[in-house]
């Protein structure tokens, strides 16, 4: 039974782009027969965020339907780290500067010390970095639902008193499609890494232009 | 026979101290670098910019001059508060890092006052181990 189960799913581990250029879909995904006017069909269902709802800097509720038709990078974090968090938030601006026009491109960051963040503290943070709320949503929730995210997220994020500031987390950027499927993991603090991922993003939107022209 | 082995042996030797004078000369050298790197260019960043009204500048920080005397046990002990450097306020702590020694704190100030767009006069050892010695209470037992 386990061994069928698992012959279902696999894990996406690779990078590389299939043969049509498109970014893959990372995550576990299950194949699913149907019939279709007699006929056995099998479906491919790709990994998706489940639904989520968390809080962010302006005490405004973050949810999935927040997040509906964008796409969106995110990242775990919190304001005291004293490690990789503020390359990794120098490397999240330049994301936003390059996307800060587009709202078809959200950024998402949670935090993974909801305890000391609070909404007052995340608005502080972000005010500071001079960041729009609109765009760049800092979250804070229930620790439990935080950590269950990232793991979804394929992210790893737990306390741990042995490491500096308590806990120990990624710095990895997820990038989320508009139906919430995880096309890429890229290193936050890596700066040719996330050049890449400024390159990925636009793949992930629709060609708007190419109508907008044919209008013309 | 015998001089060969001498001859080996004397070329071993001199290619032995070669190696260690090169180490000991690169390590002293890039200490300051490596330090700053692997303690301080997380959130100061390599470059020194900082993190725009989050965490200040090093490069061209006025604080370095304003606090020259204040710096080594910024280091060691962290600092909490608010802060003013260039005329802009600055709120976010900065850990410690007790386990440093003098020695290790004077070459990354020496690193910053010299490097990062910074032409400020060097540290000694024994000015760094001064400037500890008025903080040394903080130190945990």
């Amino acid at each position: 039974m386990l061994l069928g189960l698992s012959a279902l799913g696999w894990q996406a581990c690779s990078q590389s782009s299939s043969e049509t250029s498109d970014l893959p879909y990372l995550g576990e995904r299950q194949l699913v027969q149907r019939e279709v006017d007699g006929q056995q069909v099998t479906d491919t269902v790709y990994h998706r965020i489940p639904d989520f709802a968390f809080i962010n800097q302006d005490s405004q509720v973050v949810t999935s339907l927040t997040v509906q038709d964008k796409v969106y990078v995110t990242d775990f974090f919190f304001t005291t780290c004293p490690t990789i968090c503020p390359k990794m938030k120098s490397q999240m601006l330049r994301i936003y500067e390059a996307f800060e026009d587009d709202p078809r491109v959200m950024l998402l960051s949670h935090t993974i010390d909801p305890q000391h963040d609070t909404v007052a503290v995340l608005r502080d943070y972000a005010d500071r970095l001079q960041v729009n709320s609109d765009k760049w949503h800092f979250v804070t929730g229930e620790k439990d639902s935080i950590y269950s995210i990232a793991l979804q997220y394929m992210v790893s994020a737990m306390e741990d008193e042995e490491e500096p500031g308590g806990f120990v987390h990624s710095g990895a950027f997820v990038l989320v499609d508009q139906n919430r499927h995880v096309r890429g993991i890229y290193d936050g603090t890596d700066p040719a890494q996330v050049d890449r991922l400024i390159r990925d993003i636009p793949a992930l939107l629709p060609k708007k232009k190419k109508k907008d022209a044919d209008k013309n | 026979m015998l001089i060969k082995t001498k001859i080996l042996l004397y070329v071993a030797g001199i290619a032995a101290l070669f190696t260690l004078t090169r180490c000991f000369y690169s390590d002293k050298q890039n200490e300051g670098e490596q330090l700053y790197t692997q303690y301080c260019a997380n959130c100061h960043m390599d470059d020194g910019s900082g993190l725009r009204n989050l965490i200040p500048p090093l490069a061209g920080a006025d604080y370095l001059e304003n606090h020259r005397d204040d710096l080594a046990c910024i280091i060691q002990h962290g600092q909490t508060g608010n802060i003013v450097v260039n005329g802009k306020n600055y709120n976010q702590g900065m850990p410690a890092f007790e386990h440093l020694k003098p020695g290790q704190i004077t070459n990354i100030l020496n690193y910053v006052q010299t490097n990062l767009g910074n032409n400020n006069p060097r540290f000694t050892i024994q000015e760094v181990e001064k400037q500890l010695r008025k903080c040394r209470h903080l130190l945990e037992d």
